[in-house]
């Protein structure tokens, strides 16, 4: 059941919440998936949170309330991640949150794919303004050369990119995560290439390959879109094996 | 000050100078906050006689669950010559002692009513004795037909159409917890001349009724001391002495126990709070080089495989309401002493280690006494236990501490209680789901169509209104609470009269406090309909007498289980609105009125004789069990859940608030070490806001059904199962009930 809670000022729409989160930041994660993404990820698992309408209409204070009911379960490592769709898109109702979180002492975490991301100085303002409250930036990165990451999204990612750099020059804790589809995204010199990338980043304390899984295949059915990857294993252990080599993952990095 | 040579290298000077076994284990204990690698397996002996009682719990459940069973011998201490689980095996066990004269067989108990016992043989296929039926027809009076006799009309109405339900007036009322550690640290003799002194101190001459009870009683709980000697001295040991070492400990105590169990069939026959104290024992002979590890673990393997064992005769109807032959024999680990030590010894981890020795087992029941400061590996080892077996059932040690103290024990499910100095008036619970549909229907009952409550104005709009209900409900209430509250005085006098529990007693102090307790059913089903009442539209549906029957729900309602305040309030008020009226009343022995939110297997047939409610709930569906949500209310995963569930403060319901919750194994972790890790987190957060109690089932719904259709499959002889308050095996639920529990929430999403 899903209540409309439409008072309050800046209304943020969430798609949905998830109270025991395990794989999204350190700890035990509050996740909570905002609605509307730009990209169009042919792999994406939550084809439902791409509309920028629909979700449920909540106020900062309102989800506040409601997440911190759950603090009791963080301990001393877990906290809140705020994932999507894409995060970014809503970056006023998102700053507005955080700094109620802030303000209790939780762990924050975004979890996006950069596509929002610009130069512009307005909104690099309010982006620096949503990173002080932000303890931890997980960074997906879909693809390394920009023309296969438009192929693959509908957009290029030379931003990504520079928000990578950014996070890394401005001292923000990173999370890198890359999805392993099999001959989609593991080309040899893309993961090379980005191996190198992330070792010019001066923030990044964990690599991750999420490989590919079919999930969410019923919920394109579901949406009526046309869903590309039908033909598409899978990795196997030994792709991702593979994956993880170019990648350079060993062992957790520094913490 | 006495002191015993048993007693030596024990430190501490109060408890010699008299009864406080509580200042014995403060003084003696040694915290454990180590893991579980030095636990021991089971020896030869423990294989042997585990696979000799699993046979005979076969042939019991083939023989349709009652193995043997005494039709011409009335139980008492020394009844029974002494039973062994085989003859030959007998010198295997290093705990002895048995209910009867044979493993399973069940003891006739007339006392608490003779036409229950006689039932209990024909309904199991046995004639009792023509004989015995004249004696306690004829010549004696028992407690179950001297209710009877004094019932008022009101109460027998309400009892007819089960608005008030599951009273103890047709069997024992249980759930006092004798202190047995006494019967070990001090030895027989020493607690009779104890006894004595306050015999000798008791009134001052004036023979008030109280003092007479009390002159009577104490006179009671002497004969039962000697008694007890008399039992122990059947199987060749003589307790009148405090036991010199481990297994005269744990054997010492066990008679105690066994000396309840022999006198006494109450519902709930807990065995206390014994694991640090036994720690105590097995340390010192440890120490000295007298007992290895394997020896300790075999001592309390064996003790739990007599707890595994203990029986009651019990009739069919009181089958459905408590369902899969449970005694509650609970038992505690855990906890936090007033000092702030843990509590937690090696001995926690041994008798929680017999599940994995025996394999899962209902019996003994349990209990941890959780707290997220208990040391994190005993928390690790618990979940593990959890995951592994679905046996074992947390409660708050946190909240009950400043209530109850470091020494109370479990007496049922849920219920604490100070151990050696309280007892208990146990009252089943007021069905206020159906008290709802009174007031509603004006005092008319939904299923019988009769006049059960007062005749007040009945609602007589199509649709309901809020304020409207609201005030005939309270009205209602407070009725049902006096009818309550006093059907059960007469039912505790009575017992008192003609059931007392002299060899409990015999080891609480003589100057008791007792505790009335209350209890509530069909608690999330008033919630949820008031919500739908205040929060949606619920019209009513009539039959041609304009009695309402049925109701339609027009719209969305918060529904409690949701973390959702809008109904979870709704629930806080009923809890408190209730308990209140309770207190109104003068309540026996000038006990302490507390109440229970619990309702053991019996929610299906609370359900049952209940007609559908605004919830949308139809005629004759289950309630959720104890305290929790709905089936289907909870729509935002377990801890949504759980935080609705700690919001009922615990200081309103001090008899408990039980919850039990089924996780799927794959939500809970990819394997075995991420589930118990996760598991201790959710614990710590549910228990840190102050929750009661949880019951954790680790498993999927396949497998219940699987377990329903296959109950031949060896992997399910002993699977156990939590359910409100205690574990069962799964196969020795009535069908109806296994249904009932495969349609519960399985939370996928945590």
């Amino acid at each position: 059941m899903r209540y409309n809670y439409s008072q309050g000022t800046i209304k943020g729409r969430v798609h949905s919440l998830e109270s025991f989160g395990l794989v999204d930041g350190p700890g035990v994660r509050y996740v909570v998936f905002l609605q509307g993404c730009a990209l169009r990820c042919k792999y994406c698992h939550n084809p439902e949170t791409w509309a920028g309408s629909g979700g449920s209409l909540w106020t900062a204070k309102q989800l506040f309330d409601k997440v911190y009911r759950f603090k009791n379960y963080w301990r001393d490592n877990g906290g809140i991640t705020v994932s999507g769709g894409e995060p970014l898109l809503q970056i006023d109702f998102l700053t507005e949150f955080f700094s109620l979180a802030k303000s209790r002492n939780i762990h924050t975490a975004i979890d996006t794919a950069g596509q929002p991301f610009c130069s512009d100085e307005k909104w690099l303002e309010k982006f620096s303004r949503l990173m002080e409250l932000t303890d931890l930036v997980i960074l997906d990165i879909k693809e390394w050369s920009s023309e296969k990451h438009k192929a693959l999204t509908g957009m290029g990612n030379d931003n990504i990119k520079e928000m990578a750099v950014w996070l890394s020059d401005h001292g923000k804790d990173m999370w890198i995560r890359h999805v392993l589809v099999p001959n989609l995204t593991d080309g040899e010199d893309d993961l090379k290439n980005m191996s190198e990338f992330i070792s010019t980043l001066k923030t990044v304390k964990k690599v991750e390959i999420l490989p590919y899984h079919v999930f969410g295949v019923p919920k394109w059915e579901k949406l009526g879109i046309k869903y590309e990857l039908n033909d598409t294993n899978v990795p196997t252990p030994e792709q991702i094996a593979r994956a993880e080599e170019l990648l350079n993952i060993k062992k957790e990095r520094e913490n | 000050m006495h002191d015993f040579e048993q007693w030596e290298s024990f430190e501490g000077v109060l408890w010699k100078r008299e009864i406080n076994v509580r200042d014995f284990v403060q003084k003696n204990y040694k915290p454990y906050d180590g893991d579980e690698s030095f636990l021991s397996g089971p020896t030869d002996a423990t294989d042997k006689l585990w696979g000799e009682l699993q046979k005979l719990q076969k042939e019991e459940h083939a023989k349709g669950g009652v193995l043997d069973m005494d039709t011409d011998v009335v139980s008492t201490l020394t009844s029974h010559k002494p039973g062994y689980i085989s003859e030959e095996l007998k010198d295997l066990e290093k705990i002895v002692g048995l209910q009867t004269d044979k493993p399973l067989k069940r003891a006739f108990m007339p006392f608490g009513g003779i036409r229950m016992a006689e039932q209990a043989c024909t309904n199991n296929g046995y004639t009792p004795s023509p004989e015995l039926h004249k004696i306690f027809t004829e010549y004696s009076r028992t407690h179950s037909d001297q209710v009877f006799s004094a019932y008022t009309p009101e109460m027998k109405k309400c009892r007819h159409a089960h608005v008030v339900t599951g009273l103890p007036d047709t069997y024992g009322r249980g759930r006092i917890v004798g202190d047995y550690r006494r019967v070990a640290l001090y030895g027989i003799d020493f607690l009779i001349s104890e006894k004595k002194k306050d015999f000798d101190n008791c009134g001052d001459g004036t023979m008030l009724d109280e003092v007479i009870r009390q002159r009577e009683e104490l006179a009671m709980q002497i004969k039962a001391l000697e008694g007890m000697k008399k039992m122990a001295e059947m199987y060749g040991f003589d307790i009148s002495q405090p036991a010199k070492n481990a297994r005269e400990a744990v054997q010492w105590l066990y008679f105690g126990y066994l000396a309840a169990i022999k006198t006494q069939n109450g519902a709930a026959m807990s065995v206390g709070r014994v694991s640090t104290f036994l720690d105590i024992y097995i340390q010192r002979d440890l120490d000295s080089g007298d007992l290895t590890e394997s020896e300790a673990q075999e001592l309390i393997d064996h003790f739990v495989l007599k707890l595994r064992m203990v029986k009651f005769a019990r009739i069919t109807t009181y089958n459905l309401l408590f369902s899969g032959d449970p005694v509650w024999a609970t038992l505690e680990v855990g906890g936090i002493g007033m000092d702030g030590r843990s509590m937690v010894t090696k001995n926690d981890y041994r008798f929680l280690h017999t599940l994995e020795n025996m394999g899962p087992f209902p019996e003994p029941n349990l209990t941890i006494l959780y707290s997220s400061k208990l040391p994190e590996s005993f928390k690790k080892y618990c979940a593990y236990i959890s995951v592994k077996t679905s046996s074992v059932q947390y409660e708050n040690d946190d909240i009950m501490k400043p209530v109850w103290g470091d020494d109370y024990s479990i007496c049922c499910c849920v219920s604490a209680t100070q151990t050696g100095k309280e007892m208990q008036f146990f009252g089943a619970r007021c069905n206020l789901a159906k008290c709802l549909l009174y007031a509603i229907n004006g005092g008319i009952d939904e299923k019988l169509f009769e006049q059960i409550g007062p005749k007040y104005a009945p609602i007589t709009s199509e649709y309901l209104d809020y304020d409207e209900v609201k005030e005939k409900y309270i009205k209602m209430m407070d009725w049902l609470a006096g009818v309550y509250v006093n059907a059960l005085n007469l039912i505790h006098y009575m017992h008192d009269k003609y059931y007392y529990e002299a060899a409990e007693m015999a080891l609480i102090d003589t100057d008791v406090r007792r505790t009335f307790a209350t209890g509530i059913a069909g608690f999330s089903h008033v919630i949820d309909s008031l919500s739908a009442i205040k929060y949606a539209k619920v019209k009513t549906i009539r039959n041609e007498n304009g009695i309402v029957i049925d109701y339609a729900v027009e719209g969305d309602f918060p529904k409690y289980g949701n973390d959702d305040d809008r109904a979870d309030e709704i629930g806080i008020w009923v809890l408190k609105t209730f308990l209140t009226m309770v207190k109104k009343h003068h309540t026996y022995r000038n006990s302490e009125p507390s109440t229970s939110i619990l309702t053991i297997t019996s929610n299906v047939v609370y359900g049952e004789s209940t007609g559908a409610t605004p919830d949308g709930r139809k005629a004759g569906a289950p309630f959720a069990p104890g305290a929790n949500p709905s089936y289907g209310a909870e729509q935002n995963g377990l801890l949504s859940s759980l935080n609705s569930l700690a919001k009922i403060p615990y200081e309103w319901a001090l008899d408990g608030i039980s919850n039990t919750q089924t996780i799927s194994p794959d939500a809970l972790g990819h394997d075995d070490t991420e589930r118990v890790n996760n598991l201790v987190q959710v614990m710590d957060g549910y228990f840190d806001q102050g929750a009661h109690h949880l019951n954790v089932n680790v498993f999927g719904v396949e497998k219940l059904i699987d377990c329903m259709e296959h109950p031949e499959k060896e992997e399910y002889a002993n699977f156990t199962i939590r359910v409100s308050g205690y574990a069962v095996k799964f196969i020795n639920l009535t069908r109806k009930q296994q249904l009932d529990v495969i349609a519960r929430t399985c939370h996928k999403l945590i």
